[in-house]
């Protein structure tokens, strides 16, 4: 299979401006339309009436790559929640595997069809699974990042949630245990503008969930989540810094949900047409795209081969997943408890 | 008269109650603008404003502690907890203050207020997202549990549990909010707790269900006359607590035979306490051990195979009432 940078030979060599090498920025350009091209053709599948439940991360996709791309792979820890499509492809979820999660079928490597769609979990690239209720695998993060403290391993976890989850206590109580053990955990927290219908003043009296950071004497930071390369460059330092010791960090990527909440939602019952027309603007790939052909990183020609190259992946992945044999029924009682 | 599905019957019932009696107000996840995850509450922010319908930020814990707050002080609020799943997080705010206040407070503080909640699997919401419920909050002394499997019902039970004194958790299976029904509109039309409702009259064997699981007992019985000339009675509960044993019991010494269907874990599961009582009360009149349907002892899977594999369907209810035949 085909994945990021195998075509044309790129430059290793950091560009200042950037902080990102030329393959870099490749990489984060291949994701960041994986991921969206992915959602996309999901949709189109739940549409068909072939995927029972789409739960995307469209509009969120340079939050998520940007992000991922400062965690060193097989090292550190990935907490997600269910839009982070974008950051499991960086951890080395393939396209075909995104497929299979979809459609529930027999050879998903996160769960065997046993999750709800979007649920990742893979404990060899050090991704954990979670419950749908939302914020507990925060606290679930903070255990890790305990337990590697208390080993003296050097790793991060980076754990995600919406604004909206940082009303429960988990968040809080994550907050507050992680912060008085000063643990190397990265609370990173993509700011949507909803919860399902709620807009941000429903959920919070303050203007940004950064600002809590404050109460727990934690480190904090605030990005435009709609900008790729500075996520990369907010969230790269937070790592290294809570690699060395540093204790954990708070960072808030604004961004913006460009699609309903999931499959079953209709969100023209309280979303302003205006309001989407204005962030539709700035949509997070395509905005990429223009600064790096505008900055003269990459030749047209050059990302409208990585475009192609993304929908021919899309394309197979998807017929191919559908082939697939379904889990067997006969294995519906399995893993209730671990063998001896 | 009118006929609504079940989602429809509740909105009448929260309307009607907050016309009647202002102290009754609403709170919850999306209850507002959005009109509530399963459009129960559709219309009622623009009915009632926002004084009176209340979008609350994603704390389930947080909203039932403030509703027992706000019942003490004298209101009579409706929490909405989205799913029965969420209500995990506020089980202690449930259980060990709105069940127990009364009773610590030796009578002096009740705490009236309603907890809506959507239960159930079968519709590939997955482990986290599909748990049954009742029979454990049945479990806790001091909580009303109600779980209506018609729109009529519903509407009479939920306005029936505003007229309460207590803390009602008030159980809507997701598979009943689209069935219709014939609703009354009398704004005085109540039924009362601890009535069970006979579905269908039968002289071979009871079939018990509530909440959802009452569809598949009702299926099974007309399967059973057609295919096996098998006369069932099928009974509703309706509610959990107070539970009306009389019926069951008064039907099983009719028929003989008991089959009991829940969509909760067999496991511990409410059928069980439903199979002691018709031991401890009918024992002579059995002609075959009391038989339980209920849901494979293992998380729900999302995959849809995997899924129907772990849930009771009427099959298995016919299975277990032909089991009682053979010799
Ligand atoms: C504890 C809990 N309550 C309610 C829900 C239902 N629910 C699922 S997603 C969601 C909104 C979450 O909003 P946010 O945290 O902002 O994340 P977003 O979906 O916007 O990315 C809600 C209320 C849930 N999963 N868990
Ligand atoms: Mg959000």
């Amino acid at each position: 299979m085909t994945t990021a940078g195998t075509r044309k030979k790129r430059s290793e060599r950091t560009i200042d401006e950037y902080l990102l090498s030329e393959q870099q920025l490749e990489d984060m350009y291949y994701h960041m339309l994986l991921a969206r091209r992915l959602n996309e053709r999901m949709l189109a599948l739940n549409r068909q009436g072939r995927a029972a439940f789409v739960i995307a991360g469209v509009g969120q996709e340079a939050a998520q790559v940007g992000a991922a791309m400062a965690l060193k792979l097989g090292t550190d820890y990935l907490a997600p929640y269910y839009r982070d499509l974008g950051m499991n492809l960086v951890f080395g979820m393939t396209a075909r595997e995104a497929m299979l999660n979809l459609l529930a079928k027999r050879d998903d490597p996160n769960s065997y069809g046993r999750q709800m769609p979007s649920h990742w979990g893979n404990t060899e690239r050090r991704i954990v699974t979670q419950s749908s209720v939302v914020a507990t695998q925060l606290l679930h993060a903070t255990g890790i990042g305990l337990g590697a403290k208390m080993r003296k391993d050097p790793l991060v976890v980076l754990t995600c949630c919406g604004e909206g989850s940082t009303s429960r206590g988990d968040f809080h109580e994550a907050l507050n245990f992680s912060a008085i053990h000063r643990l190397p955990v990265i609370f990173y927290v993509q700011n949507n503008g909803y919860a399902i219908s709620m807009r941000n003043e429903k959920e919070m009296p303050v203007p940004n969930v950064a600002d809590r950071a404050r109460a727990y004497n934690m480190n904090s930071a605030m990005v435009d989540g709609m900008d790729a390369i500075a996520v990369y460059q907010t969230v790269r330092p937070a790592v290294d810094q809570a690699r060395n010791g540093g204790g954990p960090f708070l960072i808030e990527a604004k961004c913006y949900r460009l699609w309903p909440h999931s499959s079953d939602d209709d969100d023209s019952r309280y979303r302003p047409k205006k309001e989407l027309e204005e962030w539709t603007k700035k949509d997070p790939v395509s905005s990429f795209r223009t600064r790096v052909e505008t900055d003269g990183i990459f030749p047209k020609a050059d990302l409208d081969e990585i475009e192609e190259r993304v929908a021919e992946e899309v394309r197979e992945a998807t017929q191919w997943a559908l082939m697939q044999p379904d889990p067997e029924p006969e294995d519906a009682l399995g893993y209730v408890y671990k063998e001896l | 008269m009118a006929e609504m599905r079940m989602r429809d019957a509740l909105r009448e019932a929260l309307r009607e109650e907050m016309l009647r009696d202002e102290t009754i107000f609403l709170m919850g996840e999306d209850i507002g603008l959005y009109g509530g995850s399963y459009a129960v509450t559709k219309g009622l922010l623009e009915e009632f404003g926002e004084a009176r319908v209340i979008d609350t930020p994603i704390a389930e814990s947080g909203i039932v502690g403030a509703g027992i707050g706000a019942a003490m002080g004298g209101l009579h609020p409706m929490v909405e907890l989205m799913t029965i799943n969420f209500s995990f997080l506020a089980l202690d705010q449930i259980v060990n203050s709105a069940a127990k206040l009364h009773h610590m407070s030796n009578g002096q503080i009740h705490v009236p207020m309603v907890i809506r909640m959507a239960s159930g699997g079968g519709s590939q919401l997955a482990a986290t997202h599909s748990h049954s419920l009742e029979g454990m909050y049945a479990h806790f002394p001091g909580l009303k549990v109600v779980c209506p499997s018609n729109a009529a019902d519903a509407k009479g039970l939920l306005k029936r549990a505003f007229r309460d004194q207590n803390t009602v958790i008030f159980i809507e299976h997701t598979a009943n909010y689209a069935i219709k029904g014939e609703v009354p509109d009398d704004p005085d039309f109540l039924i009362e707790f601890g009535v069970a409702n006979i579905l269908r009259e039968g002289t071979d064997v009871t079939i018990v269900g509530y909440g959802g699981s009452v569809h598949q007992a009702t299926r099974a019985a007309a399967l059973l006359e057609e295919q096996e000339e098998i006369s069932a009675e099928v009974i509703d509960l309706r509610t959990l607590q107070p539970l009306d044993m009389d019926t069951v019991i008064a039907s099983v010494k009719k028929t003989n035979r008991c089959v009991i269907v829940e969509d909760a874990w067999r496991f511990g599961g409410f059928g069980g306490e439903l199979a002691s009582q018709v031991m401890e009360r009918a024992f002579d009149w059995l002609d075959a051990p009391v038989a339980r349907v209920a849901c494979k002892d293992v998380p729900l899977p999302y995959n849809r195979n995997l899924e129907f594999a772990a849930l009771p369907s009427e099959e298995d209810v016919v299975d277990a009432v032909l089991g009682m035949f053979k010799e």
